[in-house]
């Protein structure tokens, strides 16, 4: 099939960035989006241009390194699925495809389709750990954790850090991939010493870089892992609480 | 030729005992002196982010080097299956002993004894670090940890967080990484690639890396290096690594003097989706958990064009289980791998391009229902399905090997230092615990093994040496000498401007080496790469296109040296693969095997390890050997049967 691409190219930070329109042709429906892009990038660099820069590196959807806005849907049409597992048997020949990086004010876009990313790290050091410092500690079937439990966290820690959550909400907030971490850590035995400190401490980072959470429920539909926004109730509720907690915690003392 | 002495430091006494003593042994650094030391850790996996948060939680001056965005995304996050530890909680005749056992074996002889059996010791100490950081391992309904069979051990000792093993044993180890980054032990560098090792009279004195967002060069000084930078699979091009995974940092330290052991040993798998065209950039590999419950089969006829649901059983050829009863589809990764070429090779092979085997899960979907085995494999069947558009619970899933893991690496020694004194590799960088072959769920367990519990504990013994004296600082000539080096290079690569890209000569390169150092290798072939590879690499130097400039972002840039790297890597691979002229593990030469068509050892001529040390380029490199010597285990034939 031939695709025309709409590719969003900026040469730095500072750069205001526009459109170039590309000629995709010859793509072949077992292509990845991605192998489709490696393609356009070796004719583009046959012809003497700087190929596309854009983010890639497991390319079997876990390691959250790639993101595109693909015709205006974090990670492209297919629901539950990264842009690296994204095959070109979704489009159709002759379809006109725009290439957006993620879009978000957390995350200030790099060179044409890649951005940073790093206040996803700034949340996890704020209090995205269990504090279990090496060595020592007891067997590891002396903690019961009951199947439902470690299944829900695990549902919860699925989570790729991609950014699609941000780049899909109208907020750009971070509430999706926040409270997945949260849930994880805070939904097992292990993680309840540190629980509300956690929560406030992590909740408030999320705040210094990202927007306000209004149910639109975006997140939910973009993210590759289909992590549900239930767990955005339950970190809400936590942050309520912690609120009191820490305060009488504090009073322990 | 150089007087290299491979002293491997490797303890006397009863192998039980071995590591315990060599602990006490060891010189230690008192906490006050510890955040005098400063230690470069670079890369952020398993070995990586594991080493990094200890080495920082026991008062070391860490500095850590990725160049990932985050050091979340390792590679290490794409393992699927599961992480060997020797707990017995199944009461199935497991210990550390048998999983020691098991290991030395499953590397059919060529691993070195004693770090084995510390590896099978410290797995237990793994597992329950992990579950105290919050890894959701799998659990059965009364709270207990769950276990599974994997890849060839006749016992449960797999334990396994989903298909998402790896990625839940990153992100605990990440998360401890970034605890320590707010604490403020560690110094994070992101987006940074080591392009060059520092030595200072032979001993390493630190790193010199590129920012891959402005493109700074810097140099880092430290009192200790450790490489943690994964293994060179990519050398094949097509092949379960990711993208970016180069082994760059590894060759840098071996043009620097460090001895590169074992290149030939490397791991194909046997479960990968089939590659679909040319155009592929990367194979994706599906768990081999999956041969639990899944058979394998090619049509008995050659050219058998039908469906598989139309291939009635008498038709089929399940080969695994035919030539090996009493482990069936779950026999060994390099032999269930061998066989599956060989199959296809006859002309048996299945899909539309007919370079497949079928991995059926007919019989255990009649026997456990369909839920149950959508409950275990559900998420793989939904990303095999992503990718090919076929559902495997209704029609058999197609499978192929591809490289998957690389057991050779820089040499080290007990302590798992490089024959640079400073210098020290973990995890896959390094060659010492798997031997020719690496069993299923064992590199999760090494890369974690080398991390939190050996490294930290042995890079006290060099440290404590060091006490009193001044580093080498980053103006010393050394460091200069390299930044310029470096700077160089880049400006070299630029300059060429030829015709085509990186990306076409690393596939072009990969080609030679799959088709002759791949699966099976014969000495015609391995001479005949011998010429093609410094061939195309003079094609490379000569006609490679690097558009842009050294500043800033600059993907091709990036590109060029880690494929020129492979160049040099992919023929010592090849070199080493000549040199040994026996079978074993993933080493299979055609000219040694038995009547039965495996793998056949030479221990009275190969029972060594071959450590090659660079010589420059255009000059072959020397070989180093290493003896092995067991002690505990008496090497014999490695039979599945």
């Amino acid at each position: 099939m031939n695709l025309t691409l709409k590719v969003w190219r900026q040469s730095g930070p500072t750069d205001p960035g526009h459109f170039e329109t590309y000629e995709a042709t010859d793509v072949k429906d077992e292509m990845s989006f991605l192998e489709m892009l490696d393609l356009v990038n070796e004719n583009l660099i046959a012809d003497g241009h700087e190929p596309i820069t854009f983010d890639s590196d497991c390319r079997e959807g876990i390691c959250g390194t790639c993101g595109l806005m693909i015709n205006g849907q974090a990670h492209g049409p297919q629901k539950g699925t990264t842009t690296c597992q994204l095959h070109m048997r979704k489009f159709h020949d002759g379809e006109t495809v725009t290439i957006e990086p993620w879009r978000a004010a957390a995350f200030p876009v790099l060179k044409d389709l890649m951005v940073d990313r790093s206040a996803f790290d700034a949340i996890i050091q704020s209090g995205g750990f269990i504090t279990a410092d090496t060595g020592g500690p007891r067997d590891a079937n002396e903690i019961l954790i009951p199947k439902i439990a470690v299944d829900s966290a695990m549902d919860a820690a699925a989570c790729i850090g991609c950014g699609a959550c941000v780049a899909a909400c109208p907020n750009g907030a971070a509430q999706l991939f926040t409270s997945a971490k949260l849930a994880h850590l805070n939904l097992l035995p292990q993680g309840q010493a540190e629980r509300w400190k956690r929560t406030e401490d992590m909740v408030e980072t999320m705040e210094m870089f990202f927007g306000s959470c209004t149910n639109y429920g975006e997140c939910q539909e973009a993210c590759p892992k289909e992590i549900p926004i239930d767990f955005i109730a339950m970190m809400n509720r936590d942050f309520l609480k912690s609120k009191l907690k820490n305060r009488k915690l504090q009073g322990q003392r | 030729m150089s007087t290299i002495t491979l002293d491997s430091k490797v303890p006397s006494g009863p192998i039980e005992d071995r590591w315990t003593s060599h602990q006490f042994n060891m010189k230690l650094v008192n906490p006050a002196n510890k955040r005098k030391f400063t230690v470069l850790v670079v890369g952020t996996g398993l070995a990586g982010a594991a080493a990094a948060a200890t080495l920082a939680q026991l008062g070391y001056q860490v500095k850590c080097f990725t160049f990932h965005d985050s050091p979340r995304r390792a590679h290490s996050i794409a393992a699927q299956g599961g992480i060997n530890g020797a707990k017995n909680y199944k009461n199935d005749g497991d210990s550390v002993h048998r999983l020691f056992y098991d290991t030395v074996k499953g590397g059919d002889f060529r691993s070195r004894e004693s770090n084995v059996h510390r590896l099978a010791e410290v797995s237990v100490n793994i597992i329950d670090q992990c579950v105290a950081q919050g890894v959701p391992f799998a659990r059965e309904y009364g709270g207990l940890l769950d276990n599974r069979s994997f890849g060839g051990a006749q016992v449960s000792r797999t334990f396994y967080a989903r298909g998402q093993t790896g990625q839940q044993l990153l992100l605990g180890a990440y998360q401890a990484l970034m605890q320590q980054v707010s604490l403020g032990n560690v110094e994070l560098h992101t987006k940074t690639e080591l392009l060059d090792v520092v030595t200072k009279d032979g001993v390493a004195a630190g790193i010199v890396t590129r920012n891959l967002v402005t493109g700074d060069i810097r140099s880092w000084a430290g009192h200790a290096t450790l490489l943690c930078t994964g293994g060179y699979g990519n050398a094949f091009y097509l092949s379960t690594n990711a993208m970016n995974s180069n082994v760059t940092a590894s060759w840098r330290a071996h043009k620097k003097g460090a001895l590169f052991a074992n290149p030939c040993y490397t791991q194909i798998h046997p479960t990968c989706i089939p590659a679909s065209d040319e155009f592929q950039s990367k194979l994706t590999l599906m768990s081999e958990s999956l041969r639990n419950d899944g058979r394998i089969w090619v049509p008995k006829q050659f050219d058998d064009n039908r469906a598989p649901e139309n291939i009635p059983e008498e038709d089929r050829d399940y080969f695994l289980e035919r030539k090996y009863p009493s482990f069936g589809n779950l026999a060994p990764r390099d032999i269930a791998s061998r066989n599956a070429k060989q199959v296809v090779d006859e002309g048996r092979g299945v899909g539309p391009i007919k370079n497949g085997v079928y991995l059926d899960f007919a019989e255990s979907i009649g026997r456990l229902g369909e839920n149950v085995v959508f409950e275990r494999y559900g998420n793989l069947f939904d990303m095999y399905e992503r990718i090919t558009d076929e559902d495997p619970m209704k029609m058999p899933m197609r499978i192929y090997p591809a490289s998957h893991y690389t057991m050779g690496g820089l040499w080290v020694d007990y302590n798992l230092m490089t024959n640079i004194p400073g210098l020290y590799a973990l995890g896959e960088a390094n060659f010492s615990d798997h031997g020719a072959n690496r069993l299923g769920a064992s590199a999760l367990m090494q890369g974690l093994a080398d991390g939190y519990f050996v490294a930290p504990n042995t890079i006290g013994d060099y440290l404590s040496g060091l006490l009193g004296k001044t580093p080498v600082g980053t103006d010393d000539p050394a460091f200069s000498t390299s930044v310029a080096a470096v700077q160089d290079d880049m400006r070299r690569w630029i300059a060429v401007g030829g015709t085509k890209s990186p990306e076409y000569y690393h596939r072009e390169l990969g080609k030679i080496v799959w088709d002759y150092c791949g699966m099976t290798r014969d000495k015609n072939g391995l001479e005949k790469a011998l010429s093609e590879i410094p061939a195309l690499r003079e094609e490379f130097e000569k006609n490679v296109r690097v558009l842009g400039s050294p500043e800033g972002i600059n993907q091709s840039l990036e590109k060029v040296g880690r494929v020129a790297d492979f160049f040099e890597l992919g023929e010592l691979m090849c070199r080493d693969a000549l040199m040994r002229e026996e079978s074993c593990g993933g080493h299979f030469r055609v000219e040694h095997q038995t009547e039965e068509g495996e793998a056949k050892r030479d221990d009275a001529n190969f029972s060594f390890v071959g450590a090659w040390k660079w010589e420059g380029t255009g000059t072959t490199s020397t070989l180093h050997k290493e003896p092995l010597v067991f002690e505990s285990v008496k090497p014999v034939e490695r039979s599945y049967k």
